[in-house]
């Protein structure tokens, strides 16, 4: 390599003649601000959060609509794809604006209005120059009241979305996603975040704007308003823009699922895969449960953070692998604990051992006081940052309003973190993380994986 | 908008600072933007910038390995680095009680890192696993920004690819990191920047307790990377092993940001009047009316606007059916961009790509991390930070005629287009 004619060794690099120095201490933490704000319920059943944080002139919005599909299989059911067609056609055209002038009205005030589906919810989310909101808001009556899915958008849509869909699934993570889901869930709707092609291409614009009608309804829904405002103001400016939006229905919330139960792993053959996905799931607790904080603190100390103990093993130690991480994912009325790491086909068994081998160790060998300080300290510290911005407020809060909380859980939280126990934790390590409770999937190439899957047991080789 | 009041000043080995003080909560930003990204690595070390920000992790004299990230999420925060074309930056955002703590991390490895063969053999194996997820093992990875420079550019620096190749980060050697510390991240070819609950007079004390004894060294010879546009159109394929439509990405050559910059923020503004919105010109007519692709985007930079110098790209990149004759996006492309050239976008049009970047940029700058980075790469190559809060009034400030002048000079005898192609056939959607 062309190096200048001189330099110093990496040795004579990595010393000074003062030698190491101490770290220094922390100073003082300041509270964050308080959050004015206000979370009420509308005439029509809307809930609604409103919250003050003017650090740049902006309004954040979000609304969480239920949109499970009441189905008790998605075998046979077309909710899916029309929800899908749905969220893509929902703001193409109402009685009095189409595609191009809704885009021009939010552009023009620095707007965006966007909305997405999955097998739980329809979310919609919006932002814009403060002084926009009355425009976002308008633009968002008139689709959820008006919306005419025109017949040339469904069909555009339609075919479009049979391509993404198509993208979509040559994502290794999203053909381990769906792996995943279907190993846990079987034909419960929750499994199926994606329809199929065909199913797609049966959707009619009449059954669009019937499921509008029937499914996209205020009551059970929450709407989260975050920015520079004027939280009562706000509060006031949604109720006038949507009261026109009604029925005496009552958005449809997900059936609870099955328990995830541990077992065998089953090895998903990707052909010509260099890399494979491991993706592990047991069953976990939800936000709610007096020993969520413990479970938090053990996770972060398992696979949660970088300072974790799978990550300083299988990337730091061993090398296996760029990404591994855990995490919980919280549904209405439950939760799980879900493993992820990708690495190279040669070193994927090796990774699954000392993962499971990780798993069982955090039970056996808790958490010491200085691993439950580390993390409980990421966990407070993580939350100010994440929760600072009008987007990251706006998030988080409707996320928690899905859960049935509200901002009060998020300002006690840091509070329930400072008072976990080592012993709390080492609890949920061991109730929680035992190898046994997990089940999963491992993506990748079968030729190449099987001989040491096999050697290694708990995983269904085809 | 409302800017804070930025204060600067350069330590005497030469280390630029630049602090943005926000009380709004209770948070602070700390990085350091070093002159140096992977258009300076020699041939036959491709991707060796990157596999160096790694090795900044590794321990530094007062810190083992793995004590970085424990020290600073053990206090709250978050951290990252990230190896660009002209620079590579390195952050941590956390509560404002480890401010020093952060200075220190930042300092104790600007002054002594620690480079061992163990954790350079271990880190070649986790760049490897990165370039495995993010390129090797997925569709369309390293799509556009790995597989058009070689197309536009002829040079080594501009065209090679910055992940680097598996044999080149093999063959990297402590005594080639030794050299590389030495050469580019002395302090005087850094920024660090110091943003969000902060005051001015302690911060300034912190900064010099820490860096004032970080050894001055010269900062290198910036090289210049000029090199001509293409003399035609290059077109180049790749087949994706993992793809299942067709792309293409269409690249051109834009005015040098540094030099130039409001002219280059008219390309910024005509790739909103392309494509940002159902409202846009190619997005109505290639997504929307024509249904010739299925996703397209266009912009400044390969890694997003005004984050390389000279030569920076202008790029047009679309996924679409098999059924598609690339040919016919690519001409329905050329025929709006003449329609622009040959007749100037309404004020209405310039007037929503304006008012979407004011908002995009405040947002952007809401988040602290953003913001941070923000600041220190504006510095770092534009001399400017507050350029990040001007750039609203000056995107503003574009004209109509400024775009169709932009839209002219995107030639198609002056481009480069490639194009990727399923392995597995032509009708695989």
């Amino acid at each position: 390599m062309s190096a200048p004619a001189t330099h110093r060794s990496a040795e004579e690099i990595g010393r000074t003649p003062l030698g190491p120095r101490p770290l220094p201490p922390l100073g003082e933490q300041k509270a964050a601000a308080d959050m004015s704000h206000v979370d009420t319920v509308l005439p029509n059943g809307l809930r609604v959060i409103a919250v003050r944080r003017s650090t740049v002139p902006l309004v954040e919005l979000r609304v969480r609509v239920p949109f499970a599909d009441p189905a008790e299989s998605s075998e046979g059911s077309q909710h899916s794809a029309q929800a899908e067609i749905l969220a893509n056609t929902l703001l193409t055209g109402t009685a009095t604006r189409d595609r191009v002038q809704i885009d021009t009205e939010l552009a023009l005030v620095g707007g965006e209005l966007d909305a997405v589906v999955d097998p739980e919810r329809l979310s919609i989310s919006g932002s814009s120059l403060v002084t926009g909101l009355d425009t976002l808001l308008d633009v968002l009556r008139d689709a959820l009241t008006g919306a005419v899915y025109p017949a040339d958008e469904v069909e555009r849509e339609r075919a479009r979305l049979v391509e993404r869909i198509a993208l979509a699934r040559s994502q290794p993570n999203v053909i381990a996603r769906e792996a995943l889901q279907k190993h846990l869930y079987g034909t419960h709707p929750f499994a199926k975040e994606m329809p199929e092609a065909d199913e797609v291409a049966r959707v009619s614009r009449d059954e669009v704007q019937a499921l509008h009608a029937k499914a996209l309804l205020p009551r059970g829904s929450v709407l989260a308003v975050v920015g520079d405002i004027e939280p009562a103001q706000a509060v006031s400016a949604v109720e006038e823009a949507l009261k026109a939006w009604q029925s005496d229905g009552e958005a449809h919330e997900m059936a609870p699922l099955p328990m995830v139960e541990g077992g065998d792993l089953v090895l998903v053959n990707r052909p010509g895969a260099v890399q494979s996905q491991i993706r592990l799931s047991a069953q976990a607790i939800t936000r709610t449960d007096p020993r969520y904080p413990a479970l938090q603190v053990a996770n972060l100390v398992y696979g949660g953070f970088f300072s974790s103990r799978l990550v300083e093993n299988i990337r730091e130690d061993k090398g296996y692998t760029y990404s591994a991480r855990s995490h919980p994912e919280f549904t209405s009325h439950s939760a799980t604990l879900l493993v992820d790491a990708d690495t190279a086909s040669d070193v994927t068994a090796a990774a699954l051992l000392e993962t499971r081998y990780e798993l069982a160790r955090l039970g056996l060998v808790p958490p010491t006081e200085s691993e439950v300080d580390t993390a409980r300290r990421y966990a407070i510290g993580s939350l100010l940052t994440t929760t600072s911005s009008q987007a990251g407020l706006a998030s988080f809060l409707v996320n928690l309003a899905g859960l049935g909380l509200g901002i009060e859980w998020l300002v006690a939280h840091p509070e329930r973190l400072a008072n976990v126990t080592a012993e709390q934790v080492a609890e949920a390590a061991l109730e929680f993380f035992a190898p046994g409770n997990f089940t999963g999937v491992v993506i990748g190439d079968a030729a190449k994986l099987a001989p040491k899957m096999r050697a290694l047991g708990g995983i269904i080789v085809p | 908008m409302a800017s804070p009041q930025l204060h600067r000043f350069t330590l005497p080995n030469g280390l630029r600072v630049v602090l943005a003080p926000d009380a709004s909560a209770p948070v602070v930003g700390v990085s350091v933007h070093y002159d140096v990204g992977f258009r300076s690595e020699p041939e036959g070390r491709t991707g060796f910038a990157h596999l160096f920000e790694h090795l900044m992790f590794q321990g530094s004299e007062s810190l083992e390995k793995l004590a970085h990230f424990r020290h600073v999420q053990s206090s709250g925060g978050t951290f990252n680095g990230s190896t660009h074309p002209d620079y590579t930056d390195y952050y941590q955002v956390l509560p404002s009680a480890a401010l020093e703590r952060a200075l220190f991390l930042e300092a104790d490895r600007m002054r002594a890192p620690k480079i061992t063969e163990e954790n350079l053999r271990n880190q070649i194996d986790v760049v490897k696993e990165e370039i495995r997820l993010n390129v090797l093992n997925r569709p369309y990875g390293g799509f556009p920004w790995i597989l058009l420079p070689p197309v536009l550019f002829q040079t080594f620096p501009n065209a090679h690819n910055g992940y680097g190749d598996f044999v080149d980060l093999e063959n990297a050697t402590v005594d080639d990191c030794a050299a590389f510390f030495d050469t580019y991240y002395s302090p005087a070819n850094a920024v660090l920047t110091v943003a969000g609950d902060v005051d001015v007079a302690a911060a300034t004390a912190l900064v010099e307790k820490h860096f004032a004894d970080v050894p001055p060294r010269p900062a290198p010879e910036r090289p210049s990377f000029a090199e001509p546009p293409p003399s035609g159109e290059v077109r180049s394929t790749h087949v994706d092993a993992h793809a299942p439509m067709p792309a293409l990405a269409i690249g051109y050559r834009v005015p040098d940001p540094v030099s130039d910059i409001d002219n280059y923020l008219a390309y910024l503004v005509l790739a909103g009047v392309l494509t940002d919105g159902d409202g846009s010109r190619l997005q109505q007519r290639l997504v929307h009316t024509e249904q010739l692709v299925t996703d397209l985007s266009a912009g400044c930079g390969l890694f997003g606007p005004l984050e390389a110098r000279d030569p920076d790209t202008f790029s047009i990149s679309a996924i679409h059916p098999a059924d598609v004759p690339t040919d016919r996006v690519i001409a329905a492309i050329d025929e709006e961009l003449s329609r622009l050239a040959q007749e100037p976008p309404s004020v209405e049009e310039l007037a929503k790509v304006t008012a979407r970047w004011a908002s995009t940029m405040h947002r952007e700058h809401d988040r602290l991390t953003n913001r941070t980075l923000g600041l220190g790469s504006a510095e770092l190559l534009f001399g400017r930070a507050e350029l990040i809060y001007e750039l609203p009034e000056r995107i503003a400030a574009v004209t109509v005629d400024e775009v169709s002048a932009a839209a002219k000079a995107l030639r198609p005898d002056s481009r480069a287009v490639l194009i990727v192609q399923p392995a597995n056939g032509a009708d695989s959607v």
